[in-house]
């Protein structure tokens, strides 16, 4: 079997990736002048084919999500915005501050091929507020792209001018929600916004606005120099290309590892990761961030890392969080934990997630205190299950789905923590 | 912005502006400017960045307030974050929080009584695959181990932050 190419790792671990000079001698930056030049429906079309879907957690369809886009023709004079979303805060994710850190230039080079498919000159990246020292890095990139004359007028004499700066929010999961992000952009609190208007139609500043992931953005340049072919040579139907898994909980070698969509979850485990520690046994996986419903040992023994395995295991690939637990793990504690997370993170915009998240939190502390009664567990199914499908975004489907899977694996561990 | 209450902070407050494509869109990189300059945002500073974006004293305290970062009093000249969500639980977070609470004889959320240190627990900071993680100061300290926060304290006691080393934080599956 072909080795799998490293389309988002090339550059990990080469000493100075981060500067320009070495970012272009690994190949940064090559193919930028050819693209610049080609239509923008040329490229949306290499991209279409090439089945790329956002790496933020949705996994929408890129080509899609830019086909909601107005053309140039049909905005009457508004501008389109994008913002490359760096706002990572699912719990368990990290692969978006790596890729930044080891290769700035190439989300830069990214996010200057989408903003010319969607006609754009004008690209925010959005670091979440824990992010300072990676918005000093990139600001210094920026810097040195726009002296070699790859961001700002004219790009590399293409005739295309785009402007790039960073944006720093200031502590916020829900801001990573799309128009959470444009509500903190605007200089606003981050409570995401009724849809629709979907932000494709009505985002940032009442223009037409594309959030996106800077991992998906960091594919772009691969897949305009190789071919949307190419890409689809890796993964599955539903998921092409490759994915960086972000690998946490009592492995031997937690990290980020690029792997193609559609490889077996035990590969990441034991050939990536090392595998569990001496004596453990495996106990569940929450596959895609804290968000994710777990699977149980046997069902991630059994899955591959794509869409459509995870979904018809009836859970997610979202961010490609993977948190692994073993027969250490506390699972009534770790549940604890989450619902406090989630807690702490809701908006309060809307009613059953502010209370439910609050109350799913006090409940979930006081059994893994060993003071709950066997009624909490009931209470604290049922505010789940109210919180389901009840928000205007997808934080209250995200709060729910721990409370949930964890009851339902783990009811024995919950019943023996409380009274009758 | 012509305040006199921020005379040094004029000039790059009106580079934000110029940026800014409305200037509410400057709230968020203006409160940055005025917590990173004075260490936190009083209520002429909100007053301040009220007149200088068009907004409310009432809009721009909501923004504050709703943003966990952004801090309404002075905190310690060395803040230290540490993670306590899931991952870092499970990498000994909670360990690490109670060793630091000891060494500073503070609680999470405290300052010490001689203004040097400010302690919070806060939630998932990004670093999952290296917890325990903690942030002093906003730069990132992976795989602290209680004998690895002495040192940081000791050092931060002298006033200086420690080189974090590269091999750390950024291998990408750490050297093993």
């Amino acid at each position: 079997m072909d080795l799998a190419p490293r389309i988002l790792t090339a550059r990990f671990g080469v000493p100075g990736s981060h500067t320009l000079e070495v970012a272009r001698a690994c190949g940064v930056y090559a193919d930028l002048g050819r693209v610049l030049r080609l239509e923008a429906e040329a490229i949306a079309a290499q991209v279409r084919a090439s089945g790329l879907r956002g790496r933020g957690g949705a996994g929408f369809p890129t080509g899609a999500k830019w086909g909601f886009v107005p053309p140039p023709e049909r905005r009457q004079g508004r501008p389109v915005h994008l913002f490359a979303n760096a706002d990572e805060s699912e719990p368990g994710t990290f692969k978006d501050r790596v890729l930044l850190w080891h290769d700035p230039h190439r989300v830069i080079e990214g996010t200057l091929v989408a903003a010319r498919a969607l006609c754009c000159h004008r690209v925010w990246i959005y670091l979440r507020g824990e992010f300072r020292f990676l918005q000093e890095r990139i600001d210094a990139a920026l810097g040195e792209a726009r002296q070699a004359n790859l961001v700002g007028p004219d790009i590399l004499g293409s005739g295309f001018d785009c402007e790039i700066r960073t944006f720093r929010g200031a502590g916020a999961y829900v801001c990573g929600e799309e128009s959470g992000l444009l509500e903190s952009v605007e200089g606003r609190r981050g409570l995401p916004r009724i849809k629709p208007p979907y932000p494709a139609l009505v985002g940032a500043f009442g223009d037409p606005t594309v959030v996106q992931n800077v991992e998906t953005l960091a594919n772009l340049p691969w897949i305009l120099e190789h071919g949307a072919q190419a890409y689809r040579a890796w993964g599955t139907e539903a998921s092409s290309g490759t994915r960086l898994f972000s690998v946490s909980g009592p492995v031997r070698r937690p990290g980020v590892y690029e792997l193609p969509l559609g490889t077996p979850f035990r590969e990441l485990l034991e050939g990536c990761a090392g595998g569990l520690r001496p004596g453990r046994r495996l106990l569940a996986v929450l596959p895609g961030g804290s968000s994710t419903p777990l699977l149980t040992a046997e069902q991630a023994l059994g899955a591959t890392l794509d869409h459509e395995c995870l979904e018809a295991l009836g859970s997610f690939l979202g961010s490609g969080g993977v948190i692994v637990l073993d027969d250490s793990v506390d699972p009534v504690a770790a549940l604890a934990n989450l619902t406090r997370f989630y807690a702490h993170e809701s908006c309060g915009q809307c009613t059953p997630c502010r209370e439910g998240c609050g109350w799913m939190a006090r409940i979930a502390a006081r059994v893994a205190a060993g003071e709950g009664r066997q009624e909490d567990l009931v209470t604290l199914e049922d505010l789940a299950r109210s919180l389901r499908g009840r928000t205007l975004c997808a934080f209250g489907d995200a709060a729910a789905a721990p409370v949930l899977s964890f009851l339902e694996t783990f009811r024995p561990a919950f019943l023996a923590r409380v009274r009758p | 912005m012509n305040d006199p209450w921020a005379p040094d902070l004029a000039p790059l407050a009106r580079e934000i502006l110029a940026g800014a494509l409305v200037p509410g869109a400057a709230t968020l990189p203006l409160l940055w400017l005025v917590q990173d300059r004075r260490g936190w945002i009083s209520d002429e500073a909100l007053a301040w960045v009220a007149g200088s974006t068009g907004r409310s004293l009432a809009q721009v305290e909501a923004v504050v307030s709703f943003y966990s970062m952004f801090r309404r009093a002075p905190a310690g000249r060395w803040v230290i974050e540490v993670c306590r969500t899931l991952s870092c639980e499970l990498a000994g977070a909670p360990r690490l929080l109670a060793h630091l609470e000891d060494r500073l004889g503070v609680r999470a959320g405290e300052t010490t009584p001689d203004g040097a240190f400010t302690l919070l627990a806060v939630e998932c900071l990004a670093s999952c695959g290296s917890g325990p993680v903690l942030h002093v100061n906003g730069i990132p300290f992976e795989r602290v181990t209680p004998e690895r926060a002495d040192a940081l304290l000791d050092a931060l006691r002298e006033d200086r932050l420690p080189e974090r080393p590269e091999a750390d934080l950024w291998t990408w599956p750490p050297a093993s």
